[in-house]
């Protein structure tokens, strides 16, 4: 304990500013680069400086639920309304959508290509044994193909050609480029990593293949160091009609469509869900 | 093999054009592994010097665990850093994770037992009885330490060299601690990382080529100092 105390006692000068807020995000948000274009802007606007910490949706909410984030920018519902419901969150708004696809090689091993559902597709692809790659880290792509397996009424856990990375999309997506398998991607980090990947969109547009994301701001009561002003202040921005409009146009010079579609103030149920 | 070649001229365009983004990084990376190697040499030489130069019953288990310390895991520390450093956490008022406080502190632990190691290897292979001669000739206990080490000063160097090698090329510990927050706690390797994440191999290779050439720099004025100094 003295040890970590002299060491950090020497770091205090570089110490964070006052006005620091910590945002757990999803790879996904950063990958993309969303992110990049977002914050610079509401941190001009705010004079807060944000800390994004990119990581899965599994573990964003492990750090709100142990206050060591002030808000959260996720996409596993599920978990979401647990999260919510065991007093974690103060408040959870609608952000934006995009949508999931199963990808795989173009030579298509497990014939899913003419799936009708998602929940088809696993169902081909367990039968065939065919290679898939599944992120395995308790993200929201990983939550959602473990629904869908289970919606299937499978148990891919310990199959032979059921392979967990532990790795975020990108390396996810690299992996099963590498090695020809199937997985399931957010079709926003797909999009910007597809030019390297030689992987092709095999099926989509299923509504279980939907991805919605929110934001939550991290409950105070529970955790009185939780930034509480910074949290509102960055959910507003992420509502506002400023930050929408970017959401939506995000991407369109690039990939000729938008990565995201902004969803505020809407009812999760129009989307589908 | 395309792959490669884009990356090396992409870190030729980044060095040339001194793109800020990439400055800033190199300059973080350089200032956090620099200063965490300088607490580490101040601690490690201490610590080592001490531990060679004592005898005591348990020592053999002291350097032993020292020198199993030389392997510490980057992840180890910066997974028990960051509960320490957590808000609620036992350090948390020091309002320091997510920080380059925050790396400097996990890397002067990865590096403290790579020097202590290493001095206390140099200062036990300095002939037995220059510590004997040095008191005879009159010299206090002090003045004796001090010139024990300027003896050692070539192994010890190299010591330099490998806590400052351990730390600039670790990414673990960084990662975990420092967040790599975009303009803030982005280092080389964190950025590495996140380009390889976002498949921008071009970059990432590129980014990898500055850090070899940073490591080289550095090392190359080292051995430098190192060399000059060789007794004739």
């Amino acid at each position: 304990m003295l040890f970590l105390t002299i060491f950090a006692g020497t770091t205090v000068p570089v110490a964070a500013a006052p006005k620091a807020l910590i945002l757990a995000t999803t790879t996904s948000t950063q990958d993309s680069g969303l992110l990049d274009v977002l914050i610079p802007i509401f941190e001009k606007e705010s004079g807060y400086f944000v800390k994004t910490i990119a990581v899965g949706s599994g573990q964003a909410m492990a750090m709100g639920k142990k206050g060591e984030a002030d808000v959260l920018l996720v996409h596993s519902p599920d978990d979401e309304k647990k999260f919510m419901a065991e007093g974690f969150g103060s408040a959870r708004r609608l952000v934006m959508h995009n949508d999931f696809v199963i990808l795989g090689p173009a030579s298509d091993p497990a014939k899913i290509r003419s799936a009708k559902t998602s929940a088809e597709t696993v169902k081909r692809i367990s039968k065939a044994g065919a290679l898939f790659l599944s992120r395995g880290d308790n993200s929201g792509t990983h939550a959602k193909e473990k629904k869908l397996w289970k919606s299937a009424g499978i148990d891919p856990e310990g199959q032979k050609w059921y392979q967990q990375t532990g790795l975020g999309m990108g390396e996810t997506l690299n992996v099963a480029a590498e090695k020809k398998g199937y997985t399931l991607a957010d079709r926003g980090t797909y999009l910007t990593l597809k030019k390297r990947l030689g992987l092709e969109i095999l099926v989509e547009r299923d509504s279980s293949l939907l991805n919605v994301y929110h934001v939550i701001e991290v409950n105070p009561a529970k955790w009185p160091k939780v930034n509480r002003a910074g949290a509102k202040a960055f959910a507003d921005f992420m509502v506002s009609k400023k930050a929408q409009g970017i959401i939506g146009r995000f991407g369109v010079d690039k990939f000729g469509s938008a990565l995201f579609f902004p969803d505020a103030g809407k009812k999760p149920e129009s989307l589908g869900m | 093999m395309e792959l490669i070649y884009e990356g090396i001229v992409k870190a030729i365009t980044l060095i040339l054009t001194l793109d800020p983004e990439v400055l800033n990084i190199t300059w973080l990376s350089l200032k956090v592994s620099g200063t965490a190697t300088l607490i580490s040499l101040f601690l490690g030489i201490s610590a080592g010097t001490m531990l060679a130069l004592a005898d005591f019953p348990g020592k053999r288990l002291l350097v032993s665990l020292v020198n199993t310390g030389m392997g510490l895991p980057p992840v180890v520390v910066g997974l028990f850093v960051t509960v320490f450093l957590w808000r609620n956490g036992p350090l948390g008022f020091l309002e320091i994770l997510y920080t380059p406080g925050a790396m400097i502190l996990a890397q002067a632990i990865i590096a403290t037992p790579i020097v202590t190691g290493i001095t206390v290897a140099s200062i036990q292979n300095l002939p037995a009885n220059l510590k004997l001669q040095i008191l005879a000739l009159g010299a206090s206990r002090h003045q004796m330490v001090w010139i024990l080490i300027k003896e050692a000063r070539l192994p010890l160097l190299a010591g330099v060299m490998a806590g400052f090698g351990g730390v600039i090329s670790e990414v673990g510990a960084s990662i975990m601690v420092g967040g790599n927050i975009k303009g803030y706690s982005r280092v080389l390797t964190t950025a590495t990382v996140m380009e390889t994440g976002r498949g921008n191999f071009d970059m990432a290779i590129a980014l990898s080529l500055i850090l070899m050439l940073l490591c080289f720099s550095v090392n190359y004025l080292l051995t430098r100092i190192q060399q000059r100094e060789r007794p004739r």
